[in-house]
C-alpha cells in the first residue's frame, strides 16, 4: 500500500480482490493456451468471436449481479428478469409495432422497474435478498409465459433489431476482426459500471453497505434509498442483458431464462467477488464470464460431452471460492 | 441536583423522563456539559446512561423532559436533529467500514464531489478524492493521532485504538460541538487505551462538550472534568473530578447517596 496517495480508488474494498482477480487472469490465460496447443481450430478469429459473443449475455447479467453482490444481497431472479425485459420488448415492437428506441427503452425501463421493486423489497419490507429475488424469480417467470401465451414472439416485423447483438460496429473500422456488438455493448457496461463503482458516490456507498450497513445509516445516509437505487441500477443492465438475448436469438423466450442467475453469480465468484459482501470488482466479473465461455468453448472443440463441461464449470466455481477462503484465513 | 459548577452549560436537558412499556428507564434526569469539558457519564448496569446517550443523540425519544443549547431550548427527535444542533455519538461497536480506508470512512456521508458535474444526479458524480484526503488529514492531525500511516489505510488494517481515534475523528470532523463517546476503551489493550484517552483530552482542547461513558474509573479519573452519576434511572449526583476519589463514585453508583453528605458537588 505505498502506491501514490492520490491513486486511491482503485484500492477502495478491493485489495483483497486484487489476488483473486489475478489468479483468475491467469486461469483464463492458461484456459486460452491449453486449449489452442490442443486445438489449432481455437486460436481462429471466428471462434474467438463465438467465445465473446458466448460471454456478452451472462457477463452483462454477471455485471449487474456484481453491484448487488457487493453491497451483500443477492439477485436471483436476473435470469427470469432477462427474458421478461425482452418479452416486454417484442410486446411493444411487434405486437404494438412501437419504432425500435422505444424497444430498447422499454427492455432497460422494465429491468429498473422490477429492480427498484426487489430493492424495496429488500430495502423498505426487510425481506432478505435471496427470498425477495426468489420470490421476483418465479413472478417474473409466470408474467413472462403469461403474456406471450407461451409462445415466443418474433422480432422479423422490426429490421435492424438483430444488429443490436449480431452486428458489429467494430467490423467498419478493422474488417479482420468484426466484434459482434454483443460484445461492444458488453465491454461499455463494463467500463462504465466499472467508472461508477470505483469512482462515484454511488460505488462508495455499494461498498460501504456491503461492509456495514449500520455504519452507512448512522453517517446520516439514507442507506434504504441508495440500496433501491443499486438494485434498479442492477436490473437496467439486466434489461440490457434481455435486449441482447432477443436480439441474438431475434426473439423472445419466454421459456428461456431460469438458470441464467446461477451462471451470472459463477462468473461474479469466480472473479473474485465476495458473496459476503464488501469486496469485488467489475474486470474480475468479466474475466469470470470470458473464462466459463472459454471453457465451455474449448471443451467443445475438444468434442467433450457438454454434460462434462458442466461438471468442470461446478468444479471451477468450487475451486474459485475456495482460493477466496484460503486468502481470506491467511494473515494480512 | 446537578452541581452547579463554573463553566457555563453547552448542552443542557432537565427532567428527562423515559419509559420503555412498563420500565421507567429515565425518571427525570439533568444532565449538563460545557465546552472544553469532559463530563463522564457513569453508573451501574441498567442505570440509564445508554438511555440517556441515546435520548441525548436522538436516536430515542425522551417522554418529557427539556434540551437546550447554549440556553437556548430546542427539540432533539431524531439523530438529524441531533447531528443538525452538533452533536455526535461515538458507538461502542464504532460503526466504520472495514473495506473502506480512513479518508472514505471519514467523509461517509458528506462525500466531497468534483465540481462541473452538476448535470449529473448527486449518486453519479466523482468523488474528489484529493479533497477528501486533504479534510481527512486535517481531522486527524487536530486530534494529534500520531501512529497513522496514511489516511489511505484500510480501516481493517488498523488496531482498536486506531479505529477508535477515526470513529472519534469522525465526529469531530462532522462540525459537531458535543461528542458522545460509548465506553471508547472496553475493548481496548493499555497502549491504545492510553492512545484514545490523548485524543478525548485533545477534543477538550478544541473546544468540544465531550460526554463520556465508561465503566473503567482509572480512565475517568485520568480524563474528565466532572463525573455525573446515574442510579436507577435518577441522578445521583455530579463531582468535579479533582475534588473526589474513585471509592465515593462507586459508592455513589452502587449505594447512592447517603442524605447526609448529598450534592456533593
Amino acid at each position: 500500500m505505498t502506491a501514490s496517495k492520490t491513486d486511491s480508488s482503485a484500492r477502495n474494498g478491493r485489495r483483497g480482490a486484487t489476488q483473486q482477480k489475478l489468479l483468475a487472469f491467469a486461469s483464463l490465460i492458461v484456459l486460452v493456451i491449453g486449449f489452442s496447443v490442443a486445438n489449432s481450430n481455437f486460436m481462429q478469429v471466428s471462434n474467438l468471436l463465438a467465445i465473446l459473443q458466448a460471454a456478452s449475455v451472462n457477463g452483462v447479467l454477471a455485471i449487474g449481479v456484481t453491484l448487488i453482490i457487493i453491497t451483500g444481497g443477492i439477485d436471483l431472479s436476473i435470469g427470469t428478469l432477462m427474458t421478461f425485459c425482452a418479452v416486454m420488448t417484442g410486446v411493444v415492437l411487434t405486437w404494438l409495432g412501437a419504432p425500435l428506441i422505444v424497444g430498447v427503452v422499454t427492455a432497460i425501463g422494465t429491468g429498473a422497474l422490477s429492480g427498484l421493486i426487489s430493492g424495496s423489497l429488500v430495502a423498505k419490507m426487510k425481506i432478505p435478498p435471496f427470498i425477495a429475488t426468489l420470490g421476483m424469480m418465479l413472478i417474473l417467470k409466470g408474467l413472462s409465459l403469461i403474456v406471450t401465451g407461451t409462445r415466443p414472439i418474433y422480432f422479423n416485423d422490426t429490421p435492424g433489431f438483430d444488429q443490436i447483438s449480431r452486428g458489429s460496429l467494430v467490423g467498419w473500422v478493422v474488417p479482420a476482426f468484426p466484434v459482434p456488438n454483443g460484445v461492444l455493448i458488453l465491454f461499455v457496461i463494463a467500463g462504465l459500471v466499472s467508472w461508477v463503482l470505483s469512482r462515484t458516490v454511488l460505488g462508495r456507498y455499494t461498498f460501504a453497505l456491503g461492509s456495514n450497513e449500520e455504519a452507512v445509516r448512522l453517517s446520516g445516509v439514507n442507506a434504504d434509498a441508495w440500496k433501491m437505487a443499486i438494485y434498479a441500477v442492477a436490473g437496467a443492465i439486466v434489461g440490457v442483458g434481455g435486449l441482447l438475448i432477443a436480439s441474438r436469438l431475434n426473439s423472445a423466450q419466454p421459456a428461456l431464462g431460469l438458470g441464467y442467475e446461477l451462471e451470472a453469480i459463477a462468473a461474479v465468484v469466480i472473479g473474485g467477488t465476495s458473496l459476503s459482501g464488501g469486496r469485488g470488482t467489475i474486470l474480475g466479473t468479466l474475466i469470470g464470464a470470458l473464462i466459463m465461455a472459454v471453457l465451455t468453448n474449448g471443451l467443445r472443440v475438444l468434442s467433450v460431452a457438454p454434460e462434462w463441461q458442466t461438471v468442470v464449470t461446478g468444479a471451477i466455481i468450487i475451486v474459485a471460492v475456495y482460493a477466496d477462503q484460503l486468502r481470506r484465513r491467511a494473515p494480512g | 441536583m446537578v452541581g452547579r459548577s463554573a463553566p457555563p452549560a453547552h448542552l443542557a436537558v432537565r427532567g428527562i423522563h423515559k419509559r420503555f412499556g412498563g420500565v421507567h428507564a429515565l425518571k427525570g434526569v439533568d444532565f449538563e456539559v460545557a465546552r472544553g469539558e469532559v463530563m463522564a457519564l457513569v453508573g451501574d448496569n441498567g442505570a440509564g446512561k445508554s438511555t440517556l446517550m441515546k435520548v441525548l443523540a436522538g436516536a430515542l425519544t425522551a417522554d418529557e423532559g427539556q434540551f437546550f443549547l447554549d440556553d437556548r431550548p430546542v427539540g432533539v427527535n431524531s439523530p438529524n436533529d441531533a447531528a443538525a444542533l452538533g452533536i455526535q455519538i461515538v458507538y461502542q461497536d464504532l460503526a466504520l467500514c472495514e473495506n473502506l480506508d480512513v479518508a472514505a470512512n471519514l467523509s461517509l456521508g458528506t462525500e466531497p464531489v468534483k465540481p462541473g458535474w452538476g448535470f449529473l444526479p448527486r449518486l453519479l458524480r466523482p468523488l474528489d478524492e484529493l479533497e477528501m484526503e486533504v479534510r481527512a488529514r486535517s481531522a486527524i492531525d487536530r486530534l494529534e493521532v500520531r501512529t497513522l500511516q496514511s489516511v489511505r489505510a484500510k480501516v481493517g488494517g488498523l488496531s482498536g485504538g486506531q479505529r477508535q481515534a477515526i470513529a472519534i475523528a469522525r465526529a469531530v470532523g462532522a462540525q459537531s460541538t458535543v461528542v458522545m463517546l460509548d465506553e471508547p476503551t472496553a475493548a481496548l489493550g493499555v497502549a491504545q487505551t492510553r492512545q484514545v484517552l490523548e485524543v478525548v483530552k485533545r477534543m477538550r482542547e478544541t473546544g468540544h462538550a465531550v460526554v463520556y461513558i465508561s465503566h473503567n474509573m482509572r480512565d475517568i479519573f485520568e480524563v474528565s472534568d466532572r463525573i455525573c452519576v446515574l442510579r436507577h434511572g435518577s441522578n445521583v449526583a455530579t463531582y468535579r473530578t479533582a475534588d473526589t476519589n474513585p471509592d465515593e463514585i462507586v459508592v455513589a453508583m452502587t449505594r447512592g447517596l447517603d442524605p447526609s453528605t448529598s450534592d456533593a458537588a
